[in-house]
């Protein structure tokens, strides 16, 4: 058991629709077991993470809670992957960056419509955004890129198993083209 | 700001169209006249412009947007535009650009409120030996010192209009210190041009040909062979083109020859038309020489009086020639030839897919010749004195001379013309140039050279160079260059390739990153793999040469990005503790939990 490379997943800001792809490579997953062990990821509900081989990272960077949680990942990954189009580029949630912090927040939790008790929370549990949504290799170094919004669960399943097994990963066009 | 009268802008673009045709072709001119006029292009002028050229609106936007020069907002009355190539910088343009903001009590990239004045800064403006040096309003103004600037910010003060500044201030010198096969022989008696009417164009031709003579342009294509493709394409116009748009950083010769030497220039194209056939011609001269424009409008008309232009040239039936003098507007990319031809015919300048050629199917889709101010200068020689007068000099594969024009840390800054094969070192020495840390040679687009490659030669088979020499002593940061010369690519990019479009904009940031201090060694593994990239798969040269200052620099003065390092590994490319700023002001929070630490552990290896 212990001998298998060891796997962790996070979704940072992202939707869990990359997690949701992973899934999606259905009764493969016997095999992936077979292949790895999970550590830390939505699918284990382990919290904190060990020394893995291979980490796997949904989403951008838009908290502190994410900059934490990405530089334990990168400490205890040997490899570290960013998987789909908002940890590649930051996403959908970069929407926000053309605007100040300040606006955003009015405007969710003062200004919107139906807004009842208008205030921003400050409750020191709630982790506090940073200025702009940033793509992750702009925290820690990132190996490999996999885009997609999400990443195809085949692009995944190739992927996986041709790192796993030491080659260098190939795609098919089917895999890899988006329109 | 009220602006024009919708019927003041449109009479003046019906006088335009009148005056200067009613082509779609022409729509690039119109913008430069009603920009020249208004200061900018009002909405009425794109609609009067749209509607008589029947182009759509969105053309007509596009090209505004495209030309730095074109604005579709209104600039300042005194629109002061500051040369920010890196001779510039090291003259201190920045300090000078800033004090007249001071004084102008304004911003430094900004027009100011009252609408009287816009400052900013704008790509190479071809001053590099007189800088440094800004634009007010198209109009070239050199050798900037305190005093000037002063001066300057009194005169915008006072509202005094262009034409009552002191003339001084406009006087752009030549300073040629060294004359050689070319530039000793000024004389402009037509003679190249009896020659050829004597002996006929194929004679001229063979001459062309027997000099060996390779485009001065940088990619050094033979000149002969050029015009022969031309000569025997199929039936039908065909065009001569002379490529003004001097937009390498650090190079002004042709600025030297147009200004002083326009008869042999005209010369040599008037000799091409006659041996490629064609009836029609054009200068297409950089928007920044735009001050140029009169006096070669003049010396064309002295030549049509004189019998050397227009129809029956030297009284031969059947030679007629005309050549038009196009403006550009502040594009780099318009001196590819293709670009330029773009531009010519009144569209963004956005390169061809090559093949074809241009010299199968160039303006208009007919067959023309783009050759370089330098080299139509060369030919006019070449076909008075001979092939073997020009081969006299110079190497095997590069015939002839070469002329340079040197900027940066000497003594003697302007033009130097040499017999190809000499050394590097040589031009220093007669440069007056001391304690040389690194030159760049052929411009932002070419090759770093450190002490130890200073005996290289300047010639096609060893350092092929378009004339720009740029010299950085000792107490120069290299990287300060490097940092001007990826922000200019970035902003010269036409956008059409992503590759170039991309990659500039990362390279500049990454070299940004370096300079504050900020990277790390991941970072410079990125700038080669990018750089890499760009050079393979951009779609012309603009990009496959933007990243050849980085690339020579990281590997002949590695030093000067290793001791900017913040850790040799990674380093994030913000402040991450900076970026919750906001966040900590809205929840009134400064405590430890609301800060993100330096560093936490550190990155594992690569493989699985």
């Amino acid at each position: 058991m212990s001998d298998k490379p060891r796997v962790a997943t996070v979704s940072l800001c992202g939707c869990f629709g990359c997690h949701m792809s992973l899934l999606d490579i259905d009764e493969r997953i016997l095999q992936l077991v077979q292949l790895v062990s999970f550590d830390r990821t939505p699918l284990t509900d382990i919290k904190t993470i060990g020394d893995c081989d291979l980490g796997l990272i949904e989403g951008g960077v838009a908290n502190a809670e994410n900059v934490e949680v990405l530089r334990e990942f990168r400490g205890h990954c040997k490899v570290l992957v960013a998987v789909g189009a908002c940890a590649v580029n930051g996403g959908i949630p970069t929407m926000r960056n053309q605007f100040s912090l300040r606006e955003c927040l009015d405007e969710s939790y003062v200004n919107g419509v139906g807004v009842y008790h208008p205030g921003i929370p400050t409750d020191a549990e709630i982790p506090l955004l940073l200025n702009q949504v940033h793509p992750i290799h702009e925290v820690v170094k990132v190996d490999y890129f996999i885009p997609g919004c999400p990443p195809s669960a085949d692009t995944l399943w190739t992927f996986l198993t041709e790192l796993l097994a030491g080659q260098p990963i190939a795609f098919p066009y089917t895999q890899i083209r988006y329109d | 700001m009220g602006g024009p009268q919708v019927s003041e802008v449109q009479g003046f673009v019906t006088e335009s169209l009148g005056r200067r045709g009613r082509v779609p072709e022409h729509l690039l001119q119109h913008l430069i006249a009603v920009q020249q006029r208004f200061g900018w292009v009002p909405p009425v002028a794109v609609e009067s412009l749209a509607a008589e050229l029947d182009v759509t609106r969105t053309q007509v936007r596009a090209a505004i947007a495209f030309y730095a020069f074109l604005h579709e907002r209104p600039r300042g009355d005194f629109d002061i535009l500051f040369s920010d190539n890196i001779t510039d910088r090291m003259l201190g343009n920045r300090h000078l650009l800033a004090r007249l903001a001071k004084q102008l009590g304004m911003g430094t990239h900004e027009t100011r409120a009252d609408g009287r004045v816009t400052l900013g800064l704008t790509s190479c403006t071809g001053m590099c030996d007189q800088g440094p040096a800004l634009l007010v309003n198209g109009r070239a103004v050199t050798g900037l010192t305190a005093e000037r600037i002063d001066r300057i910010a009194a005169l915008v003060g006072e509202c005094v209009p262009l034409e009552r500044w002191p003339g001084d201030y406009f006087r752009v010198e030549d300073n040629v210190r060294r004359r050689g096969l070319l530039l000793s022989n000024a004389d402009a008696d037509g003679a190249g041009l009896r020659k050829l009417v004597d002996q006929g164009p194929a004679a001229a031709l063979a001459e062309i040909e027997r000099s060996g003579l390779r485009g001065r342009g940088g990619a050094g294509f033979t000149t002969a062979l050029k015009w022969k493709f031309c000569r025997e394409a199929p039936e039908g116009d065909r065009y001569v083109v002379c490529n003004a748009d001097e937009g390498e950083p650090g190079t002004f010769k042709d600025r030297v020859l147009l200004t002083s030497y326009a008869d042999l220039v005209l010369e040599g194209m008037t000799i091409c038309a006659a041996v490629v056939g064609a009836r029609r011609g054009f200068i297409y001269l950089r928007g920044e020489y735009a001050y140029l424009l009169p006096h070669l409008e003049s010396v064309l008309a002295r030549r049509r009086a004189e019998g050397l232009l227009g129809e029956s040239i030297l009284g031969q039936a059947g030679f007629d020639f005309e050549i038009a003098v196009h403006l550009g507007a502040g594009a780099y990319i318009c001196g590819e030839e293709s670009a330029l031809i773009e531009s010519l015919e009144g569209k963004r300048g956005v390169t061809r897919k090559r093949p074809p050629f241009p010299v199968v199917s160039g303006y208009r889709d007919r067959p023309t010749v783009v050759n370089n101010v330098e080299t139509f200068l060369a030919a006019a020689r070449v076909v008075r004195w001979g092939g073997y007068w020009f081969r006299g000099e110079g190497t095997d594969q590069s015939a002839g001379s070469k002329i340079l024009s040197v900027s940066g840390d000497c003594a003697r800054p302007g033009i130097y013309e040499y017999p190809f094969g000499t050394p590097v070192r040589r031009v220093l020495i007669d440069c007056g140039a001391e304690r040389t840390q690194a030159v760049q040679v052929s411009g932002a687009a070419g090759t770093t050279l450190a002490p130890a490659e200073f005996d290289r030669l300047i010639a096609f088979e060893d350092l092929s160079t378009a004339g720009s020499f740029m010299v950085f002593d000792q107490s120069r940061d290299l990287l300060d260059m490097v940092q001007n010369f990826a922000a200019f690519f970035a902003h010269e990019s036409c956008g059409f390739c992503t590759p170039c479009r991309v990659g500039g904009a990362l390279l500049r940031n990454l070299v940004e990153k370096v300079a504050a201090g900020q990277a790390s060694e991941h970072d410079l593994a990125e700038l080669r793999q990018i750089g890499g990239v760009m050079r393979q798969t951009s779609y012309c040269g603009l990009g496959t040469t933007a990243p050849n200052h980085i690339l020579n620099t990281l590997d002949k003065f590695p030093d000067i990005y290793r001791r900017r390092l913040r850790s040799a590994d990674y380093t994030p490319s913000f402040d991450l503790d900076g970026a919750l700023s906001e966040a900590r002001a809205i929840a009134g929070r400064d405590d430890d939990a609301a800060h993100i630490p330096e560093t936490l552990p550190t990155t594992a290896g690569a493989a699985v």
